[in-house]
């Protein structure tokens, strides 16, 4: 811990880590502890995962302490159980890959009691990867948003708007239902 | 102390089921006032953007119930803003489904060939039309195509989209920035406007209660950036109210009026239906787009079209066939759906650890442009059953907006399960031959099953037990309250309902002004299309002077 505010550290630590369960990414660096580095590429943490469960808009931010400190004591918990040795700090962080994995299904399982809680975190970290709903749109792109990169969803036009001039096939590619009225629908 | 304001005809929610009214009562003479929850934003509101705060979530709405999670309209034009305009016709079994109450649940009056002259209304005044296949996307062609391979038909869908002004952006359930999605905000709003109709947007309906001559309708004002907060509060009187605030939230309008309104019917709040929605993603071999269905963008590329189009815009109606057994008949429509609500829920095939998230997701979601969405629109049970109402509005909300969590709860039977089922296996039927793609149902897991058109939790119908309006949609044991939204519709319709309930919504004009010119209400009806067009109006002449009772 080298932050001013350890307990903030643990909580921003905590909600990477599970960010970085739902969508993986690489290390941010050699010390990267929250990110377990499972995936290649920026996962949900590098495309925004706090800053968007952290944005007023969204409204978990009220929750987030208790969210990580809960997490944290499922963590020791699931160590317990599984006879492994908690990080005394950071019970989620220290837990490897699979066991972060094994944990997350667990919570979000559809008969967990506090399925909803997590299925939210979660829902907010994808997000963070799939929209980048932090920023604009156009500007996550420009600035090469890890999340809308690996989508290789399309950027603008110049204006700022997507269009698709060129977007048929241009041909008749199956025979209509025989019962077709001249509505459209079927008869 | 200032009067409470009063009107004739007070129409709760400005999606089809109160825009129609509301242009034939206004341009009829009567003094009309449309209260919508939602903000009032045009094309140049619109934002193509994911940020938080822009277009895709002020106008938008998804409530997570238990078992059942409701996507809908949040804004002036509701529905009609935010979807993807596709308004194909109920097929003619639909009207004689029996459903789980061992009796036909559609009134008796009402058929096909009864709402036949009514669909033709709405597709003069939108107006529908149908895509070319020389306008139909990738995605469509590629489904198209992949369809006659497995041995199936498939047609272009019938749509409000002016295909001339389309630039295939797939934006447009943050509404259409081009105005080529013919929404409410183009022809019967500004028409009803016209005549002198009201539009108040963040105005949201708590409850109705009675006065002596009438109704009273009780509202909060709503922040217009953190739908969370009430700025104030009203009412208004009238002699007629219309309620169309969407079926996820008419009901609960009418279970918090309850104590001071009177008894509702036992159908008020149950019998929801989710249109027995289901989603399938593909994710399609390039290489077998080109071998197996000869399709190509160009020289390098056969596919990679998940993002270029406007939703559905082609359909495999096989299944549509009346001589199949109840609940097993379904269509099949090629979807696209934009990240976030699109991607969470798709699962990765032969999953040996979680199915919607981890690094084998990150890869699928790596191959997107790829991606192939279809939706299924089955015969479910109608099992949805809404508890009590939360303190206000239709949910408790958790974002500033766009997320909440409501009181349906849906547990899906063997009629409903048997039905995806069947759909699962139609689509890999289709989808997989001879190694196309690897497709997999979305997950009901994590938010339950979904539906972006909720229907009939208010339902019509000729058996008071088991339907809350009667044949003219007006509300048993309340006389001079209307519901004319997608609760109204019986169940689930096989195909897109908006088309539907557009229509019932026209069929119900009359009803409503017969009923407003009893309470003195000075109200004609006979108005053309919003841009005046008359050929539709011809053919239901009749059908409205018996329903007028002139």
């Amino acid at each position: 811990m080298n932050s001013d505010d350890p307990g903030r550290e643990i909580r921003t630590m905590t909600l990477e880590a599970f960010a970085d369960t739902i969508i993986p990414g690489e290390k941010r660096s050699p010390q990267d502890r929250a990110v377990a580095g499972a995936a290649p590429g920026g996962g949900a943490v590098a495309a925004g995962a706090i800053a968007i469960l952290e944005t007023p808009e969204g409204g978990m931010e009220p929750s987030l302490g208790d969210l990580a400190a809960a997490l944290n004591g499922h963590a020791a918990r699931y160590c317990a159980e599984h006879g492994l040795e908690p990080d005394p700090e950071l019970p989620f962080v220290g837990l490897a890959s699979e066991h972060r994995i094994a944990l997350a299904a667990e919570l979000m399982a559809p008969e967990h009691p506090e399925k909803m809680f997590w299925v939210g975190l979660a829902m907010f970290s994808y997000m963070a990867f799939d929209t980048g709903a932090h920023m604009h749109t156009a500007q996550a792109l420009a600035q090469g948003h890890p999340g809308l990169l690996t989508l290789g969803f399309a950027p603008p036009d110049p204006d700022g708007l997507w269009r698709f001039p060129k977007s048929s096939y241009r041909r008749a590619l199956a025979p209509l239902h025989p019962d077709t009225s001249e509505t459209g629908s079927l008869k | 102390m200032s009067a409470t304001e009063r009107v004739d005809v007070l129409i709760v929610g400005s999606g089809f089921g109160g825009a129609i009214p509301a242009y034939h009562l206004a341009a009829g003479g009567a003094r009309v006032l449309v209260l919508e929850r939602g903000p009032w934003l045009t094309a140049d509101g619109f934002d193509q953007d994911f940020k938080f705060g822009t277009s895709t979530t002020r106008i938008f709405d998804f409530v997570v119930g238990d078992g059942m999670s409701v996507l809908g309209g949040n804004c002036v034009g509701g529905g009609s803003v935010v979807y993807f305009a596709a308004m194909p016709r109920a097929p003619r079994f639909v009207f004689e489904r029996r459903g789980s109450i061992g009796r036909r649940m559609w009134p008796a009056a009402l058929d096909r060939d009864a709402l036949d002259p009514w669909y033709d209304r709405v597709a003069e005044a939108l107006p529908v039309t149908t895509t070319s296949w020389e306008k139909v996307p990738y995605i469509g062609g590629l489904f198209a195509a992949a369809c006659a391979a497995a041995g199936h038909t498939a047609n272009p869908v019938p749509t409000a989209i002016d295909d001339e002004l389309c630039t295939n952006c797939n934006w447009m359930m943050s509404g259409c920035k081009f105005d080529a999605k013919r929404s409410l905000l183009l022809n019967y709003l500004p028409a009803a406007v016209a005549h002198g109709a009201e539009i108040r947007p963040l105005h949201e309906v708590q409850k109705i209660t009675r006065t002596g001559a009438g109704y009273r309708v009780h509202y909060n004002t709503i922040d217009e950036v953190d739908y969370r907060q009430a700025t104030g509060s009203g009412a208004i009187d009238a002699k007629i109210v219309v309620i169309a605030a969407g079926a996820g939230a008419t009901p609960v309008i009418l279970q918090r009026s309850e104590p001071e309104l009177g008894a509702m019917p036992h159908a008020v709040g149950r019998y929801f239906s989710g249109n027995g929605e289901r989603l399938n993603t593909a994710v399609l071999e390039e290489d077998k787009v080109r071998e197996l269905l000869g399709l190509t963008r160009d020289e390098a590329t056969a596919y990679l079209g998940y993002q270029i189009g406007k939703g559905p815009t082609v359909a495999s109606w096989d299944r549509l066939d009346g001589a199949l057994p109840e609940y097993e008949r379904f269509s099949l429509e090629q979807l696209y759906f934009p990240p976030g609500f699109g991607t969470i829920l798709a699962q990765i095939p032969d999953a040996d650890g979680p199915s919607w998230f981890g690094a084998r997701k990150k890869e699928m979601i790596g191959q997107w442009r790829s991606w192939l969405t279809t939706f299924t629109m089955s015969e479910d049970d109608n099992e949805g059953v809404f508890g009590p109402p939360p303190p206000t509005g239709n949910s408790s909300r958790l974002s500033q907006q766009l997320l909440g969590f409501g009181s349906l709860s849906y547990r899906p039977t063997p009629n409903t399960l048997r039905g995806w089922e069947l759909s699962d296996a139609a689509v890999r039927q289709i989808l997989e031959h001879n190694g196309l793609s690897r497709v997999m149902p979305w997950t009901n897991d994590v938010v339950g099953a979904y539906s972006v058109h909720p229907l009939a939790s208010c339902r019509l119908g000729d058996d008071p037990a088991t339907s809350a309006l009667d044949d003219t949609h007006e509300l048993r044991g309340h006389p001079g309250v209307f519901v004319t939204d997608g609760s109204a519709v019986p169940g689930a319709l096989t195909v897109n309902p908006a088309m539907t309930i557009a229509a019932l919504a026209e069929r119900a004009v009359p009803a409503i002004v017969k009923a407003a010119r009893a309470r003195g209400v000075e109200v004609s009806y006979g108005a053309p299309a919003p841009d005046g067009g008359t050929e539709a109006r011809r053919a239901t002449a009749a059908a409205a002077a018996v329903l007028i009772g002139d």
